[in-house]
């Protein structure tokens, strides 16, 4: 298996965002997506990657993109999550059927039944320009994210 | 990925500039695993002595830890009046307490001029330092807090003292090799 490399296009998908909610891919066409898979809600590492990412919404906005995690989790998870965590980003419940859309990006773990700590950056056609799936246990920092972000400002000036 | 802003007078230095092994901590004030990991240090600053030189840069995760930011400043704002260190000790030391009226409080304790003091920190006047800190720790691929880089380059052990020692002391001899110590590597990472 091996994750959708720069080019392929983005793969459509709707998920529920919280409960009574669902997010289409394609609603954010015009702007930059920054897909971030992880395992799990709940885990334990203290300013992990979420924390991270949540906390530089605003300078991903200046490069006009939004982060979205995405995980096997249920949205009651996720609400539980958000809030205990104080997230503002918005996380995806990639949950029934359990790990389509992981599967859809290459970037599905059968055997532990969780997504790969994987990152795309989707640009505003809804082409992928950049994908990263991080080594076992190791979270990514977003160096690579507003290093491609500052490319693709360059690539439209 | 490797530490992007190199060490200048702007940062907050423990031990010798001709040290042969520097340790740079990207923290969190109200992180719990940046407390832990200063307790740790204390003893890593010990041990090595002057063979190490030690730097500590901010990265508050303020959605996460909303006193963060604000201990921050103050401890920069205690840096204007010389004392960054003891602040940066006492904010750790009273972690679970952390709110602007401890801040206020060992702002007195340590003698702070606290018109000033509260000054700064209303104004936010290091506030810019605070953020600049951060995006260097960004811009370096730290992915939390604590984020430690030894001599420049990732460091992805534990941060419990021995792993940190380990790690400081292979450094240290891979900069400048000596003849009668044995080189070995430094643990795996342990979290």
């Amino acid at each position: 298996m091996e994750a959708l490399k720069a080019g392929a296009r983005a793969p459509e998908f709707e998920l529920n965002s919280t409960p009574d909610q669902r997010i289409k891919l394609s609603e954010f066409r015009g702007q930059r997506v920054i897909l971030a898979f992880y395992p799990a809600d709940w885990s334990p590492v203290c300013g992990d990657q979420l924390a991270l990412y949540n906390e530089l919404r605003d300078e991903f906005a200046k490069h006009r993109a939004i982060c979205i995690g995405i995980s096997v989790d249920g949205a009651w998870s996720h609400a539980a999550f958000r809030e205990h965590r104080g997230y503002k980003l918005a996380l995806l419940s990639d949950f029934e059927p359990k790990g389509a859309v992981a599967r859809d990006y290459s970037v599905y773990r059968t055997r532990e039944g969780v997504s790969e700590r994987a990152l795309f950056v989707i640009d505003e056609e809804g082409v992928i320009r950049w994908a990263y799936v991080s080594p076992i246990g190791i979270n990514p920092g977003a160096d690579g994210i507003l290093k491609v972000l500052e490319e693709m400002d360059g690539s439209r000036s | 990925m490797s530490l992007t802003k190199q060490i200048d007078e702007t940062d907050h230095v423990l031990g010798p500039a001709d040290a042969p092994v520097t340790l740079v901590e990207y923290g969190d004030f109200q992180c719990p695993h940046c407390r832990a990991a200063h307790f740790y240090l204390k003893n890593v600053l010990a041990t090595m002595g002057e063979d190490m030189r030690f730097v500590f840069r901010h990265m508050p995760l303020t959605q996460v830890h909303p006193m963060a930011q604000a201990a921050a400043e103050a401890a920069e704002a205690a840096d204007a009046q010389g004392k960054f260190w003891p602040m940066h000790d006492l904010i750790y030391e009273n972690q679970d307490l952390l709110s602007p009226a401890l801040l206020t409080r060992l702002g007195q304790r340590l003698g702070l001029d606290m018109q000033r003091f509260t000054d700064d920190v209303v104004s936010h006047r290091f506030l810019s330092k605070v953020k600049e800190d951060f995006m260097g720790a960004v811009r370096s691929g730290a992915a939390g807090t604590p984020s430690f880089f030894i001599n420049g380059e990732p460091y992805e052990g534990g941060f419990d003292d021995e792993s940190l020692i380990d790690a400081l002391r292979f450094a240290a001899q891979v900069r400048a090799p000596h003849p009668s110590r044995g080189q070995h590597a430094p643990r795996p990472r342990a979290h």
